[in-house]
This record gives structure tokens, sequence and C-alpha cells, in this order.
């Protein structure tokens, strides 16, 4: 394929370099320093889309980040797909793959567009509100319909092969643009010694400069622009940052900018490189200097392929070396629109004619054209637009002054391109994102940033300034008032010379009128991506919707993936026509994050696959992923869960590891319970106050178990504390809640008890926690110790400085299966060591390693809670049938004493902690069934509570649940049925929690 | 993201570092057995919401983890003071009543 | 009266928590890194790049929280060979002592590993008032990441300002990294020190490893 619009010289290009790309299964070439959107331009490719609503053929419009039509998908893999990529901003590497994303077989032949008209009476504005308002039955209908239609790319079906990063940086100023007013800005402010980032969407910096043939200091811009960037480079304090959009701007000027690392250089990034990285970026001081986009001028028929803006087609000419037609004609409200053609005649093709909607123009550009021979028509406008797939021809007619009429007769003129140039309008984007509402500027003819609170400065276009002189002022003023902010002193910097064009003043115009009146005129298209007309939005506001949110709301105006960047203040100037108010009257228009579409895989950065989220280990986790345990996730900890062997079921190993236990010893890595050191010597006195019971007399040497409730009342974590010396303590806490106990501590020792003297640490991950429980737990310990572990020496609920397997230990006497148990605690380093001991030393008992499923059956079979699984923060002690667990009697008003007395909490019938055992002991409830009294109670039944805890008991051979129910206490022996989702109904009998053992021999032996 | 100085370490951070803890200057009751239900259902559950200038207590969970508190601005989030534990802010809403108690609590 | 009733009428336990066997001190002993067998892969892996890591295992850690009185000041300052660094965000180093401040009532303390139960043993006999000294050497280890790209990963990994401007050698920062948290201390320009807790360690070395990725990771033994 010939590139038929190339020029042979001229632009940022080069030629040397062919690189070949697919467009919708073709190839093309194009050259490096292309965009995609160039190269297409230049290979004469006119239709990149088809439209949302109403599936007409679009070309490409603008050639930046405002670009609404060419929008497509990449990738040359299913794992590369890459959705929303705007031509206009994706560099051409040899070998990219893109298609258009709506309309098949082909945009050039769909054949929705046979039923687009059709369609689009069908969806008229207000068709979403509208929708959702009325019959909701219908949803699915349309549902199906506008999915098909309003493809806008899609997400790949496979994993994305690439790397995202992330990383935090800080500056003292952050220059968002760099065009020649953020250039200086950001020399300025490294000249004055600052830490400077600069970062530019595009990939290589000068900003407006590169688009134009503009001179400075009598030599091309590149030159000027070349020196400024060596210069940024020298600085260590310096990051530039090309290829990275300024996406997000929020509180505290903390500013999120999206760098391209690799996208321009293939599919894949290369080996060990990450495609994209998030800069997290907080600065003392921001300057944008995003410049301005231009407007395009609504008239009929101007979404045929080859209407532009004006800037665009200057910018593919001196930038690319593309000229994107043969015949140009130029319609504009102001003077820079004369550079389209004056681009576009130095380039040795036609221009048709310049119409410019003012009745004169004296300005230095307009005399250019003149100078140029060109046909400048005066007073008037292009009116309509010939053509389908590419314009053909426009109609042109004058204007009345004001510019709302038709005046006289229409004049036909073939050409092939349409730039259009209705004003420009400030990127005020970044500087809406923490909440600053912009401000209407009659003499800017657009939105400026607003007051805000942020600590921000503007220079150049976003200020409304567009001469090249006037940026590079204002970047030097707002770069040496960065400096005097943050304390830094002034430098001298020479702006360059730039020639001053004169100008004559623009006329203010969105919306070119038509013969007809707007409703029955040819579409004017206001927003190209969501389809939005002027028609549209008249109606919108005969309907009623008069503030410009609900005009947007009610027409989808600006909710395109390119937020109305092209479209929103023509809206707003046609929705104010139509109210008969001003633009400000009609209200503002807010920006909010991100200024352009993002991959979900820059947000997510490395925090994905294994590293999503932290993997807690124990010091024994080697040897338990050995033995095949599978693993619970319990908080960020991988607990052992249990650890079949051979063919076992689930159920054949927690009755292997249950019997084990009951019948001769098990062992257990306990140790991701949480742990807390306490010193001081009010150590005693706090525990009085932060648990339910008493802890006045618990002697040294002793344990104790607690409960530790809110100021509610309600319990929200319990274990045990040992008294390890007269001021110093050791708590347990569960394994999920150990982070949440400590803050617990802190706050009321931080606020509430300052006075009282003690000190928490975490020593969690210190201690290697192994409990051996069962019959034979005794007769192993003295095989690992000289430490007299006999009844009368080591009673139940005490702790022994020991030395086990060679390590000094602590170990305690506590059970939590109701089986004579101790749990050897070592410093974590020796845990495996010890372990290791111990399994060998058991091998003689054929101890048995049992996971959190086994110890959560022989817990349940005492009727042990487990707070998270029994409780669920709105249950005290009492619901719990625990009172032993509360001290009224303890001077200080403990937390949750008050709570728990609260009318509400002494009703009789609340629900209650009970044992149930089903009737047919082969059933095993499910937890979180929900029990009623009488099963043939009319629906809604009263519910009385449900299962908490629900197993298969080895040792009892029947099934075992604890679960509440209302006033349950009271009520032993009683029946509660369960009616499940499968139709059975469950029937079962309160009881004792405590199914086995109920005077707790076992444990005492 | 709020940009939050700790004022124990000294530095700015940033908010991730940090936990809000609610309303700041609830003290619990000094005779929480005197109080009535209503009394005690008021200091457990009740909490202003103002548009506006709000007293905030913050702890610093993963620096310091020490608990300070913050004037801070729900409508533009500006923060308008970092004071300590036991101190009084001196940014104040003088359009509402003051109901800040005394004394070292918070 | 036995060694035992003695260490009961104590107000807190101060014992030993290393094997008796000063053999088995080591030989039993392993780091919370230990199954990454990091020997191994200091010779296997890449010998030149911009990021090295190294573990500084089984050293001895300790937690000092403390309000120090200016008698406790100077009973520290004795014990420790080494003043409390009272400026916020400061550590103070003498031989093989390093004290890091954590917050204005709080130290970490490392040494070396066989040191630390003769160091808490010296606090009980000598520091006098409310204090408490914590043993932590078992639940957490010591990172430490140093080259050219090591200021990289930093910033992968956590939003601390690790300019030298505003973080100078001898700096602590307590703060979070990716999802777990870290104390780090700059050793010097180009070394930094992170002391990270057990359970997470293997966490933070496949981040680490992740995150170094494009600068060439070199595992130093």
């Amino acid at each position: 394929m010939t590139q038929q619009n190339r020029l042979v010289s001229g632009g940022r290009i080069d030629r040397s370099e062919t690189l070949t790309f697919t467009y919708n299964g073709k190839k093309y070439q194009g050259h490096k320093g292309d965009t995609l959107a160039s190269a297409m331009l230049a290979n004469g490719i006119d239709v990149v889309a088809r439209s949302f609503k109403y599936s007409r053929p679009r070309g490409i419009i603008a050639s930046g980040a405002e670009e609404p039509n060419a929008v497509l998908q990449l990738g040359a893999t299913e794992a590369t797909q890459v959705p929303n990529v705007r031509a206009t901003q994706q560099e051409l590497f040899d070998g990219l793959v893109s298609a258009s994303t709506n309309g098949w077989p082909s945009v050039d032949t769909d054949v929705m567009s046979l039923v687009g008209k059709v369609g689009g009476k069908m969806m008229p504005p207000g068709f979403y509100y509208k929708t959702f308002m009325f019959p909701e039955s219908l949803w699915d209908t349309y549902e199906s319909m506008i999915r098909k239609a309003a493809g806008i790319g899609r997400a790949p079906k496979e994993h994305d092969p690439d790397t995202y990063d992330a990383i935090n940086q800080h500056c003292d100023v952050m220059v968002v643009g760099a065009g020649p007013a953020g250039l200086v800005a950001a020399l300025t402010a490294a000249r004055g010694g600052a830490r400077v980032i600069i970062a530019d969407e595009q990939n290589e910096f000068g900003g407006s400069l590169l688009d134009s043939s503009e001179q400075l200091d009598g030599k091309p811009a590149s030159e000027w622009i070349r020196s400024i960037v060596e210069e940024l480079s020298t600085f260590d304090d310096v990051l530039l940052l090309p290829r990275s959009t300024v996406n997000g701007y929020h509180d505290h000027n903390f500013l999120t900018i999206h760098e391209r690392c690799s996208d321009h250089l293939a599919d894949i990034a290369p080996v060990n490189s990450v495609r994209q990285r998030m800069h997290r970026v907080r600065a003392k001081w921001v300057v944008l200097a995003t410049g301005a986009h231009e407007r395009p001028l609504v008239y009929a028929n101007n979404d045929v392929p080859g209407c532009m803006i004006s800037g665009a087609v200057s910018a593919y000419i001196n930038r690319y070396g593309v000229v994107p037609g043969n015949e140009l004609v130029v319609m504009t409200t102001n003077d820079y629109g004369y550079q389209a053609a004056i681009d576009w005649a130095n380039a040795g093709r036609t221009v048709a004619a310049i119409v410019d909607t003012r009745t004169e123009s004296k300005g230095d550009r307009a005399e250019t054209a003149r100078q140029l021979g060109l046909n400048i028509i005066t007073g008037s406008a292009v009116i309509d637009v010939q053509g389908s797939k590419r314009v053909t021809g426009v109609s042109i007619a004058p204007l009345d002054e004001s510019g709302t009429k038709v005046t006289g007769s229409i004049t036909k003129l073939k050409v092939d391109t349409v730039a259009t140039s209705g004003g420009w309008s400030p990127v005020v984007h970044l500087s809406c994102h923490t909440g600053s509402r912009p401000v209407w500027d009659d003499s800017v003819v657009g939105f400026l940033p607003g007051p805000t609170i942020q600590k921000q400065l503007t220079a150049g276009g976003i200020n409304g300034q567009y001469e090249t002189s006037v940026a590079l002022q204002e970047g030097l003023d707002a770069g040496l008032q960065a400096l005097t902010n943050i304390g830094l002193e002034a430098v001298e910097l020479v702006l360059p010379r730039v020639e001053q064009l004169t100008m004559t003043a623009p006329m203010i115009l969105f919306h070119i009128p038509h013969i007809k009146p707007t409703s029955q005129a040819p579409k004017q298209f206001v927003d190209y991506q969501t389809d939005v007309t002027a028609a549209g939005i008249e109606i919108a506001c005969r309907e009623g919707f008069e503030a410009i949110e609900h005009v947007k709301r009610y027409t989808a105006m600006g909710f395109g993936t390119d937020q109305g960047k092209l479209g929103n203040i023509n809206g707003m100037a046609v929705a104010a026509k139509a109210l008969n108010k001003t633009i400000p009257e009609t209200g503002t228009t807010v920006f909010r994050p991100n200024y352009t579409p993002i991959a979900f895989g820059a947000i997510t950065g490395r925090h994905c696959g294994g590293l999503f989220e932290p993997e807690r280990y124990t010091a024994m986790h080697k040897w338990h992923v050995e033995q095949g345990a599978l693993f619970e996730d319990v908080g960020q900890w991988k607990r052992p869960w249990y650890y079949p062997k051979g063919n076992e079921t689930m159920q054949d190993t927690l009755n292997r590891e249950c019997l084990a236990v009951r019948d001769s010893v098990g062992i257990l890595d306990a140790s991701t319970l949480g742990k807390i050191d306490i010193q001081g010597k009010d150590a005693r006195e706090f525990l009085g106050r932060v648990y339910t019971n008493a802890w006045a007399k618990l002697g040294v040497g002793k344990c104790r178990y607690g409960l530790m409730a809110g100021e509610d009342g309600m319990i929200f974590d319990d274990g045990v504390t040992a008294c390890l010396a007269e001021n110093h303590f050791l708590m347990t806490t569960t394994t999920g809640g150990a982070a949440h106990v400590l803050e617990w501590l802190e706050i009321y020792h931080q606020t509430e008890w300052p006075e009282l003297e003690v000190y928490f640490t975490s020593v969690t991950d210190h201690w290697s926690t192994m409990t051996i429980s069962g019959p034979n737990s005794r007769k192993l310990l003295e095989k690992l110790t000289d430490y007299d572990v006999s009844k009368e020496n080591f009673a139940f609920m005490d702790w022994k400085a020991a030395t086990v397997a060679g390590v000094p230990a602590r170990v305690f006497r506590i059970s939590f299966t109701g089986e004579l148990s101790f749990e050897i605690n070592v410093q974590a380093n020796y845990g495996m060591q010890v372990w290791n001991a111990v399994i060998e030393a058991g091998k003689e008992f054929n101890i048995t390693p049992y996971g959190t499923e086994t110890m959560h059956v022989l817990r349940a079979e005492k009727g042990f809670i487990i707070v998270g699984q029994d409780t669920d923060g709105s249950v005290h002690a009492y619901d719990l049938g625990m009172p032993w667990a509360v001290s009224m009697q303890k001077p200080f008003s403990f937390i949750g004493k008050r709570g728990m007395q609260r009318e509400d909490c002494v009703r009789p019938d609340r629900k209650q902690l009970v044992g149930l055992k089903t009737i047919d002991p082969n059933v095993v409830l499910p937890e979180g069934s929900q029990g009623v009294f009488d099963p043939k109670a009319p629906i809604p039944m009263p519910l009385v509570g449900h299962i908490t805890s629900s197993y298969w008991s080895a040792n009892l051979n029947r099934s075992i649940a604890m679960g509440f129910v209302k006033g349950g206490l009271d009520k032993m022996g009683e029946k509660v049925f369960y009616p499940l989702a499968d139709g059975r109904v469950i029937e079962a009998e309160i009881c004792s929690p405590v199914f086995l053992d109920p005077k707790g021999e076992r444990q005492h032996v | 993201m709020l940009h939050i100085y700790c004022p124990h370490c000294a530095e700015y951070r940033e908010e991730e570092e940090f936990h809000a803890a609610g309303q700041a200057h609830i003290v619990r009751p000094l005779d929480p057995d005197a109080c009535t239900d209503k009394e005690w259902g008021e200091y457990l559950f009740f909490r202003k919401n103002p548009r506006g200038l709000h007293h905030e207590l913050w702890v610093h969970s993963a620096g310091c983890r020490k608990f300070f508190n913050m004037t801070r601005d729900t409508q533009t989030y500006e923060i308008k003071e970092i004071y300590k534990i036991g101190e009084k802010p001196s940014v104040v809403d003088s359009s509402v009543p003051q109901e800040i108690a005394s004394g070292a609590a918070s | 009266m036995s060694d035992a009733v003695v260490e009961n009428i104590k107000m807190k336990v101060v014992a030993n928590q290393l094997p008796e066997d000063s053999e088995k001190i080591h030989s039993m002993a392993e780091s919370p890194l230990h199954h990454v067998d990091l020997a191994s892969l200091a010779k296997q892996g890449l010998q030149e790049g911009g990021v090295h890591f190294c573990e500084k295992p089984l050293m001895g850690l300790l937690t000092l929280r403390c309000h120090p009185s200016a008698k406790q000041k100077t009973a520290i300052k004795s014990l420790l060979g080494v003043a409390l660094p009272m400026e916020p965000l400061t550590s103070a180093t003498k031989g093989d002592v390093t004290v890091r401040w954590i917050s204005p009532d709080e130290w970490l303390i490392t040494l070396s590993g066989d040191k630390a139960f003769d160091l808490e043993s010296r606090f009980q006999d000598k520091l006098e008032g409310h204090y408490s000294l914590v043993n932590i050497s078992g639940g957490t280890t010591v990172f430490e990441l140093s080259g050219k790209d090591a200021m990289n990963v930093l910033k992968k990994s956590t939003t601390i300002d690790f300019h030298s401007k505003v973080f100078p050698t001898d700096k602590v920062v307590s703060t979070l990294f990716a999802k777990s948290s870290a104390i780090i201390r700059r050793l010097d320009e180009q070394r930094f020190e992170l002391v990270v807790r057990r359970s997470f360690s293997d966490y933070i070395w496949l981040w680490i490893q992740d995150a170094s990725k494009e600068y060439g990771l070199v595992v130093d033994a």
C-alpha cells in the first residue's frame, strides 16, 4: 500500500524507518514517529468507527487526547488485547495490530447502518433515563441491543502477560504539560534548586510547538525544545516523564500519572520490563500547563469522515508530514483557524476556501492567507456537508451578524476535507478533580480553573492564553512563584523571542444555523462518541431539563470515554441558547478522574497473582506443606486445615484426626494466635478493665481465660492470659483479632487511662506455639524435658518455664480440646526443630498432626466458642451462656459492663447459645440454618436463631451443633425445627453445648 | 488521599499509614454504672456529622501507633490543625456550641 | 533458694530463650527466610544488578517501651553504650548495638543474637522505674537492600520520601511496605536496612524479587 497522503519531506517522522501495521485485518505502512492515527490518515483510511447510536461512519477528527472517534482495539493475540486506545495517542510500532470496535462485519459495510435510522428513532435522547424509569421488563430487550451496538472494545479473555508497576514520588514542583509554558516553568524551578517532575502525555516534549511551524529565536521550535530538555536532563532532582498522562489530581496535591513505558515498542513489553507505570506523586506545588483543546463547530453532517478540527489538520501536516485530504475548506470564528489553510496550501494541496463567520479579519494570519491567494469568504459558514464515508462537498451560506440565522443563498463547494475552529477550551480537567468548579470567562470564551484550596498554579493555554509568547511568560511567572512559595530564591531565565501576531477578536459562535430549524435539519453532532446532537439537547431542554447536569444525564452528553472533551462546551452553548440563558447561567461542567481511560493493570500494579495479598507463614509452614496439608485462610495467615492421607475424603481425615487426639495424642500449630506482652505495675488493673472477668487474684504461674467486650457489652475477642510475674502478663488473642486487640488496648491507654503504668508489645511472631493434646501428651512431653510435668507439679491452667528438646520454652497447660494438653512456646527461630523433635518423640504414640477443622470439631464437642463463628458482634457473655466469665463485683466499671445491662441486653427472650442434637443422629445441620419453633407456621415463619457450628463427631458417633435459640437457655429438652432450602425440615433438641466429658475430667488428669 | 502530619513522628505521611478512629473528644463517663440508658446510648452511639469543621481522632497505625486529634473540613478535606491527645483544638466552628470536654482525656 | 524461686519473686520474667548448649544456638535455628536457601541463590543467581539483597539472620532484637526520666536516660545510656535517640525518626549506633526511635515511648534495639539475654538481664538488674523490654528476636528479621536501584525498589514499596535531603543516613521510619510493614533505616547513600516481621518475610521477599526484576536482583550470601 502506498502512503498516498504522505508528504515527501517535513515533519518529525523518520522516513528511513518503515513500520508495518494491521488495521481491520489489512496491512499498511507508516514511519517511526507516527501515531496510529497519522499513519492511518497517511494511508487514506477514512472510516475508523461506526457511531454508537446511529451507526454512522466516523473518521479521525483530532490529533490528541480529545479524539472521540478513533477509539480502537489493539493487540496481536488474545492475551494482549487492549480496548479503548485512542489512535491519536498510540505510537506506531512494527507489527501493531488494530481493529475498529463498533460495526460489523466491517466499519465500511455495516449492516447496522441499514437499520441505523430505525435504531436512532428507537433510541431518542433520554433513552437511558426513560428506560430505567419505565417498564423494567423491557430492559433485557434494550440491553442486548445496546450492548451489541455500543461496543467500545472488549477485555482480553486470557491472562495479561505484562507486568505493571507503581512508584511513589515526591517533589517540590510538579509541572503538568511540557508545552512552552510547562517547559519554562520546569526549567525555572529546576534552576532554582527545586525537585521537579514534568510529565507530558506525548512521546516527546514540546506540546503545541510540535504541531506548528513557529520559530523561536529565529530557529525552528524543535531546537529550542531540545536545548531546554537537555538542560533539564542535567539536574539530578528533575524527573522527565514523557508518554505520561497526569490522569488524576487528588486532595493535598496528590497526583496520579500513568506512564506508558513500552506501549510504543511492541505488543508485549520486553523481558523484565514493565508495560505501564503509575507514578503516585505528592507535590508541594503544582503547575498546571495543560494547554487547550480546539472546539469544533456544530454544523449539519459534521461527523462525515473528513470533518476535522483545524489545529489537528496543522498537526498532521507539520508534525507527521501527512495531509489528510486534497481539497480543504476551513470554517473559523477566529484567526487561529486560518493556520490550517496556510499549512495546507504550503503543503501543496488545494484550499477551496476559508469561511470566516466574522465580517472581516485584519490579523496577521489572515494577511498571510491573502498573500497566498487563498479564497476568503467572510460573514458566512459551512452549514451542511455532503458525503457519507467521506466528505464530497459543502454548502456555504451567509449568516447574520449574531450567527443565529442563514441570510442568503447557498454556495456549494467540492471539497474532501472540512477543518473548523470554534475557538479553544482550556484543559481545566485536572483543576476540577478536587472539587473546584471552573469559572466561565467571556473574554476567553471558555471555562478557566476555579478557586481551589490546592497549592496550584496555572500557566499558558489553561488560562486562555494561546500565544506562544504569553505562554512562555506565564510559564516563567509560575516557575518563579513556585520557587518563592517553597522558599527558594528566584533565578534568571531569558525567554526566546517569538513573533507576535496581530489578531482580530474572535466571534462567539458554537452552533451554526441551518436553513431548516435544528429539529428538522440534518444531524448536527455535539458529542460524537455518544451520538448527541444539537436537536437532542434542544429536546432535553424542551422536556424540562434545565440544569446542564440534568441535560447531560438525559442525553448522555459527555458520558463517553472521552468525557466530552470536544463536545461539552458546545453542548452547554446549545442548551443555553435553547433555554435563553447564558452559558454560566446554564451551569458549569465538572470533570472527574481519570483524564483518559487507564488499564486496570496499571491501577493494580504488582498487587496481583501471588502478591495480591500477603500470605503469613508460621515457622513450621514448610513442614505442613511437605505433609500435604490443605490450608485455611485465617486473616492473612495460612493455617493447616487438615492433613489428608492417601485417598481419604475430608471427613475421613477429620474422623482420623479427631479420634487420634482423644485416643492418644495430636499436635496443632497454634503459632498464629495473637500474643501481647503486657508489663507494668498497673497491668493487672488494666486487664480487669478490658476483660469481663476478674484478674485481681490470678497468681504468678497461672493462666486464665478471658472474654473481651466492647462498650456495648458485645464480645469481640477471647483468649488465655498468663501471669508471668506480678507485673508481667502474656495475653493471647484470636488469630484474626490480634491487631485489633492491640490497637484496642492502646486507644484506651492513650486516650482514657494514660495514668496507668503499663506497656503492650506484640510478640505474636516471636513465639512458635505447638499444642500437644490427648491422653498421651504428658508421656510425650516427659520424653522431651527433664522438668517434672506430673499432675502434682504442673496443674491444669498452670504455665511453667521448662526446657523442651533442648530449647527453653514456656509451656502452658491449657486446653481447647478438653483433653490433657500442653501448649509449648519456643522462640520462633527454634520452632521447626522443636516441632521435629516432638514429632520424632511422638512416633511411639502415633502422634497425629491436626488442623483447624479438627480443632473446631474437638472444641465443639466441649462447647467451647469460637469468636467470630459463634459470635457476630451482637451477643454478650450471658447470651453465650458464660456468666462465669463476667465479674460484676469488680470495683472498676469494666468495658462492656454498662453496655450489657442496657434494657435490650437483659431481655429474657434474647437469642442464646445452646447445644443442638438432631433427632436423627446421622444428619449434620448446615451452619447458618435458621430455626423455627413451629414448622407448620404460616410463612413468613418467626425465626428463632441460627446454627453457628455444626459437625460430625467421630468420637460421639453422631452429629453435634451449637446455635442461637430465642430464650434457649431456659428451653433445654425442647425442639427446634430447621426448614432447609431443599425442602427437608430437620428436627433438633436443645441441650447443653458440652457434648463430651461434662465434668471436665479428661483435661484435669 | 490525605497528607497527614503526625505530631509524634513530626513529619507528613500518606493517609494509608493512618486509621481514622471517629469523632474526637468523646470521653468515657467516669461512672458508667450511674448513667441512664439514654445517657449511655448517647455516649455509645451518637456522633456528629458536620458539613465543615470536624474534630477527629486518628492513629498513626503503620507508624508510631500513637493517637492524635485532627481538625478537618469535611467539605474541602482541608486539615486545619493537628493536636495531641489531651490538647484542645484552636480552630473551632464558632457558629456551633462547643462541647469539648476538659481534662486529660481525648 | 532455687533459681526458679528467685525468678518468681521478680516482678517481670526475664529468661534465656536460646538453647543452653551453645552449639545448638546456631545449628537448631532457622531464620524466617531459612526455607529460601539464600546461600544457594547467591551462587546460582545474577552476580551483577542494580539491587542487592541479603538477610541478616538471627540477630537480637528488643523492643524498649519507656517514658524515660533523666535518671532512666542515664542508666539506659550506660546499659546500651549509647544514648537513647530522643529525636523522632533517628537512630544511634555504638559497636554492634543500634537503637532506633519508633515512637515517643518506643525504641527498637538490635545487637548480636547471643547478647540479647545478657542485655535483658542487665536491664532487669539496673534499670528502675516503669519500662518494658521485650525480646522479639524470633518474630523479626533484618533485610538489607543496596545498590543503585535499591531506592527505586523502596519507592515502589512504600510512600516514604527517600531523597537524601529529607532521609539522611541513620534516619528510621516505620511504615507500610507493599501490603505489609517494615522499619526502614538508611545505612548509607545506597544501602537500606529493613526490619520485618517473621510471618510476612516470605511475602516481602517475593515482593522484592518482583519489584527488582527490571533492575536485576543480586542475592548476597
